[in-house]
């Protein structure tokens, strides 16, 4: 039968029981806990074998108005805050943001495919960070030009996809294509040229969190947050935009404005990450759907979780790239594939299907 | 001046004209029908009042014209049923309706109690409310247009765009959703458009028929003027036969061709099959 309800005039209440999608406690509790536990590992793992015990002590030592002694020395205490420390927080940046960059391009994209580094950034970064390495820059160079090249790498696909398709979200695609390919040819003409500094373009390319201090994380600090925060803003627009973008006109939401801030915010928090770390893959496209699959659909959820189990995958790969072959180390993108592949099969063999 | 007024309306795609010299107009409340063969343009017209393509013209309603509203105040005046609307994976009934309050929820906000208010009547109104929680993938035809319909309607807008809605349909489900708009249109005092394929159908539901063909409009009125053997003929190169129906509609019969007995063959496909 039809009923009617009639809802009161000046305070209207949510039906009883009706509850839309959110981010389910259970899952954030978990993320968390799973990150602490990665990050804890990490903090004790290392060369200079320091005791759990010291390390948790001098990790609640930082807390203000807590004094109290770990029993580590002056050098044990550089070990940990000036080696490890900013390592494993910039790992977690890296990671966390790679990740919710992959699922809001997935998002606009509707594409499973689509990962941080489809317009562009990757290809821009690396020409950047080529430029910088053979012409001698040093450690201040090689990320400023690798963001400056991610940039400008993103912005010549849009430009180029405008021209060709107008607001098709196709023609930006395979405008990145064209731009990415072009790009990497010229970085393959310049390394060509330079063989003597290909080996350390072959290590930024595969990606690497090698730090001195808390320098990098300072300065991809701020734009990772903006990025942040546009991207989780966001967060019911690209559920929206899930009925694509014609659908999501008739329902008020202006596709092409989402998708460009959508796009922006992504590429300045990527271009961040690549600058300090070079070109980790599969974690923007792993991690997101990982979360989907176990967690939901919905932007509520894939962008929050993406974040906290994107920053927990880097740590533990980078702690496996530094202990694998200790004393030396792998290249930690090798590592997110050597990992995550076999995982990523793993979840798409048992779980349900989400595209 | 209310209801709904098209006024000169073209719309050219990829340099074809689809939609040309189109003026039509319909009081509010009341309940308008294109009809046409393929490619005659009423999708495209449907896809011009819902802002989805350009056009030139003026489209008028309630005496506001559509072209230059922002993207949220259109929404809250014209809601669309797609003729096939994506179904998210993953993504409760609940969640697929509330989409529906996205121009009354701000830029970057969520939904408030009045849109969970809004949407729980509207799933009571549709008997969705047992299907709340199901994902729309997993919803049978029927189902799912009966969800796509509460979306459009918890827009809450005064026009209601309607793209064949009953394509995917058995005969009893087509029914069913023509009779809930119908009726939804009486509460509401909603003015519907729809593109119809089916005939007798859009006569029975529709004040006013517009016949399509090559992007214009071939003949209006009511269904006993536009429903002729010659204008069907004509346009959709048919053959069919028109009758009266005993409660005052129009049947639309489609005729078989007429065939010489004696040459022997069957022509249904199948001949020579041993």
């Amino acid at each position: 039968m039809r009923t009617v309800v009639t809802p009161s005039v000046d305070t209207p209440e949510p039906q009883p029981g009706l509850r839309p999608v959110r981010l389910p406690r259970r899952w954030l509790l978990l993320a968390t806990g799973v990150l602490g536990l990665v990050v804890l590992l990490a903090m004790v793992t290392g060369p200079a074998g320091l005791p759990l015990r010291s390390v948790l002590v001098e990790m609640v030592n930082q807390l203000p108005g807590v004094e109290l002694d770990g029993g580590l020395d002056e050098r044990e205490a550089a070990v940990l805050w000036k080696l490890r420390a900013p390592r494993i927080v910039l790992g977690m940046l890296v990671g966390g943001m790679l990740a919710m960059a992959g699922a809001g391009y997935q998002g606009v994209f509707r594409n499973p495919l689509a990962d941080p580094y489809l317009l562009g950034v990757a290809a821009g970064a690396g020409l950047g960070a080529t430029f910088a390495i053979v012409s001698g820059g040093g450690r201040l160079l090689v990320p400023l030009a690798a963001f400056a090249g991610g940039i400008a790498g993103v912005a010549a696909t849009y430009a180029l996809g405008r021209s060709v398709g107008g607001r098709s979200t196709t023609s930006l695609i395979l405008a990145g294509v064209a731009v990415a390919a072009f790009l990497t040819a010229l970085q393959t003409y310049i390394n060509q040229r330079n063989v003597e500094s290909l080996r350390e373009v072959y290590g930024w390319i595969l990606g690497r969190l090698l730090t001195a201090g808390w320098g990098e994380v300072l300065t991809v600090l701020p734009y990772i947050a903006v990025s942040t925060v546009v991207l989780l803003a966001h967060r019911r627009l690209l559920d929206v935009l899930s009925v694509g973008q014609d659908e999501a006109g008739t329902l008020g939401v202006p596709a092409g404005r989402v998708r460009l801030f959508v796009v922006l915010a992504a590429t300045l928090g990527t271009a961040a990450a690549v600058a300090v770390s070079g070109l980790i893959g599969f974690v923007g496209i792993v991690v997101p759907h990982i979360v989907r699959m176990l967690a939901g659909t919905s932007y509520r959820i894939v962008l929050p979780l993406s974040a906290v189990f994107g920053a927990a995958f880097l740590v533990s790969a980078d702690l496996a790239a530094r202990t694998l072959i200790s004393p030396g180390e792998l290249p930690v993108g090798v590592v997110t594939a050597f990992i995550g592949a076999p995982f990523f099969t793993l979840v798409l063999r048992t779980s349900r299907r989400v595209w | 001046m209310s209801g709904l007024h098209l006024h000169q309306v073209g719309v050219s795609l990829l340099e074809n004209r689809v939609v040309d010299d189109v003026s039509l107009s319909i009081p509010a409340g009341s309940w308008m029908t294109l009809v046409g063969p393929n490619g005659g343009g009423k999708s495209t017209l449907l896809r011009a009042v819902a802002g989805s393509v350009d056009y030139d013209g003026d489209i008028e309603f309630a005496g506001t014209q559509l072209r230059g509203m922002r993207s949220r105040g259109r929404a809250r005046t014209v809601a669309v049923v797609p003729q096939e609307p994506a179904r998210p994976a993953g993504m409760t009934v609940l969640d697929y309706v509330l989409l529906g309050r996205t121009p009354y929820v701000s830029y970057l906000g969520v939904e408030s109690a009045e849109d969970l208010t809004v949407v729980g009547e509207l799933l009571e109104t549709l008997e969705l409310s047992a299907l709340a929680y199901r994902a729309v993938t997993s919803l049978s035809g029927g189902e799912f247009q009966r969800a796509v319909l509460a979306r459009a309607l918890a827009q809450q807008a005064p026009l209601l765009l309607l793209d064949e809605p009953t394509s995917s349909l058995d005969l009893g489900h087509a029914q069913q959703v023509l009779e809930l708009v119908d009726e939804l249109r009486g509460e509401r005092g909603l003015t519907v458009v729809s593109a119809l394929h089916d005939l007798t159908m859009a006569g029975q539901f529709a004040d006013h028929l517009v016949l399509l063909a090559g992007g214009r409009v071939a003949a209006q009125g009511a269904a006993h003027d536009v429903l002729t053997e010659e204008l069907l003929g004509a346009h959709y190169g048919a053959r069919v036969r028109i009758l009266a129906d005993p409660q005052g509609g129009v049947v639309v019969v489609p005729l078989r061709e007429a065939r010489s007995q004696s040459d022997g063959k069957i022509h249904d496909g199948r001949a020579g099959v041993a």
